[in-house]
């Protein structure tokens, strides 16, 4: 039995325009990131390149050096995060989906109220500096994106309670096995596509972060990629004033083109590989959503 | 007598001796997965109870001299200082129009093409079209601030350059220009977050049974009756929850928009600024403790009920999509 549908072409042709409308912003930055910087003076930035050029590029590479310094920020602080996030997550959730662990309603509650109440920016900012002085370190960085709040481990807990059969854990408890062992040998296998789905958005979390480099970090060779892509917005002549690059410069750098290549390198790596992840990507945002 | 005061007694001391012995052993049963949860609750502890006490700053004068613990307390000093000021009337203001046509236009919009996405008959490319509409969500605003850069920019800018020279238009000076940023602002939100609602409302509508529109359709139902009368209906528990939620949270902007997107720029101010960007603000350049912690927890507090009347509405509706 077929329902009526609407009509095909008409449906197709307003999803063309939605498309365009989100994709023609990252036309614009990548044609004008290779187009000639006297072209982008006398034209603007736009849609065609009237006069094509590698030359900002040709900069970029020249300042590898900061290039690449960010990158390997950027990509420590994901690596580390998104692991110790998921293990401090599935560590604290496990106990909590169990359902004859003792004072589990106080301890639940202790988590859960991180999520309707926070202290706000200043006090986390004074505590994060004054007390445990991370300012200018790595773990500034990493620290405050772990958990941020108790959202995830309610998620993995409710996965673990609702999926994980308990005759199982108790039966393995019979066997001599020890919590801990239950706990790497057979909830953390079984519970791979909530642990994948939550990794993913920890990824993806830490990668985008400005945040806490924007208050963390003064120093320009702890900045990640965002936070240098962030300082560039703001001052185009970031780079060459930190002398983060490499000495020998172009005296009149096309900066106009750098910015927008800068934007290029800096999302290029998510565009890569967003079709292979964006299934998971979408199951995550909708498991956040309805919620556990 | 005494002696059944005495067997009274002794019965006492086993039954205490018995339950707290029962507690020993329990606890011994389940150390591991205690210790299992050190790491979490220690950060928990750090990142977020912590600050919760911080909050006190808000009634000190912070001297870092003396130490935040050893600052004078000075009850509501700093609050009064806030609310004497316009700046607390603009940034409640800003932020309560800002998320609330937020929530509206991210509504509306993402239903219109959530069913829109649901009538592609072809999966690959229905698959495809959420892909592309998703991809702003994923990108950091540090990005967005590229692109609308890009747009904006007053010396190279395509609007200025190329799309405004051909309606004979003059340049603006987007940057300073104040009256051009509330639709600027809400057509970049709209841009990078209808995508994920849109995503949540998809997600509802194709758990419909299809046998109510094959009814429907039997019926003679046009497919606008099918959508108002059907789909609509049939996702308004998952909308209704989904602008309560965010009518939770319309107290806390999504910083990076208001602060990145606008480029921090000074005249845009009284049209950009938000609670958050002001806490900002007063902490990191003006240095301004005071202030800022005041209207930091200003935030939170009102943020706390708010959080608490929204979750009591939805649960009243409906017990299973309460939060709590």
């Amino acid at each position: 039995m077929k329902t009526n549908d609407m009509n095909q072409p008409v449906v197709h042709a307003i999803f063309i325009i939605l498309v365009a409308l989100c994709l023609f912003p990252f036309v614009l930055l990548f044609m004008s990131s290779i187009t000639e910087e006297s072209a982008i003076v006398k034209n603007g930035y736009s849609f065609w390149p009237s006069e094509f050029s590698l030359e900002a590029y040709k900069y970029l590479w020249m300042q590898k050096s900061a290039m690449f310094n960010a990158y390997g920020i950027t990509i420590v602080i994901t690596i580390v995060g998104t692991f110790v996030g998921l293990l401090i997550s599935a560590l604290l959730a496990y106990p909590l989906s169990r359902r004859d662990l003792p004072i589990k309603g106080i301890l639940s509650f202790l988590v859960f109220f991180t999520l309707l109440f926070n202290g706000g920016l200043v006090p986390t900012y004074l505590i994060y500096t004054e007390v445990f002085h991370l300012k200018n370190t790595l773990m500034a960085l990493i620290l405050p994106g772990l958990l941020t709040n108790g959202f995830f481990i309610l998620l993995i807990r409710t996965f673990f309670a609702n999926s994980i059969p308990v005759q199982i854990i108790e039966s393995a408890y019979m066997d001599g096995a020890s919590e801990f062992k239950i706990f790497y040998r057979m909830i953390l296998p079984l519970s791979l596509p909530i642990l994948a789905t939550i990794g993913l958005m920890l990824t993806i979390n830490y990668w985008n972060d400005w945040f806490n480099g924007l208050i963390y970090v003064t120093e320009p060779q702890l900045f990640s990629i965002q936070n240098l892509l962030n300082r560039m917005l703001v001052n185009i002549q970031f780079l060459q004033q930190n002398n983060l690059g490499n000495q020998q410069m172009a005296v009149n750098p096309p900066m106009n083109s750098v910015r927008m290549a800068m934007a290029v390198v800096g999302i290029l790596p998510l565009l890569l590989i967003y079709p292979f992840f964006q299934k998971y990507f979408v199951k995550g945002l909708t498991i956040g959503a309805v919620k556990g | 007598m005494e002696q059944a005061e005495r067997m009274a007694q002794a019965k006492r001391h086993t039954a205490q001796a018995t339950r707290s012995s029962i507690f020993f052993k329990k606890l011994r049963r389940y150390r591991a997965l205690f210790i299992m949860m050190i790491p979490g609750f220690l950060y928990l502890i750090i990142n977020n109870y912590l600050p919760m006490f911080g909050v006190m700053i808000a009634f000190k004068d912070i001297n870092y001299a003396k130490g935040i613990l050893g600052s004078d307390w000075i009850g509501f000093k700093n609050f009064e200082y806030l609310f004497m000021t316009t700046d607390a009337y603009i940034i409640t203001r800003n932020t309560i129009l800002y998320n609330g046509s937020f929530i509206i236009l991210n509504t509306v919009f993402a239903i219109a093409v959530a069913i829109l996405l649901s009538e592609v008959r072809r999966k690959l490319a229905a698959r495809f079209y959420q892909s592309i509409i998703l991809l702003p969500y994923l990108i950091s605003m540090v990005i967005v601030g590229y692109l609308v850069l890009s747009m904006l920019s007053v010396e190279s800018g395509y609007l200025n350059l190329n799309l405004l020279p051909m309606f004979g238009m003059e340049p603006i000076s987007w940057y300073f220009e104040p009256k051009y940023w509330p639709y600027i602002l809400t057509i970049v939100q709209l841009w990078k977050a209808t995508g994920y609602l849109c995503v949540i409302f998809l997600a509802a509508i194709i758990g419909i049974d299809h046998e109510y529109y094959e009814a429907a359709t039997i019926d003679g139902a046009s497919k606008w009756q099918q959508i108002r009368t059907i789909t609509v209906p049939l996702i308004a528990p998952t909308i209704t929850i989904m602008t309560l939620l965010a009518i939770g949270r319309i107290f806390y902007s999504d910083f990076g928009l208001f602060y990145q997107v606008p480029l921090n720029s000074g005249p845009l101010q009284p049209v950009t600024d938000v609670i958050d960007t002001y806490v900002y603000r007063g902490l990191m350049t003006l240095g301004d403790i005071g202030m800022s912690s005041a209207a930091g927890l200003y935030q939170s507090l009102v943020g706390f009920v708010l959080v608490l009347l929204s979750n009591y509405i939805v649960s009243r509706r409906n017990k299973e999509n309460a939060l709590f």
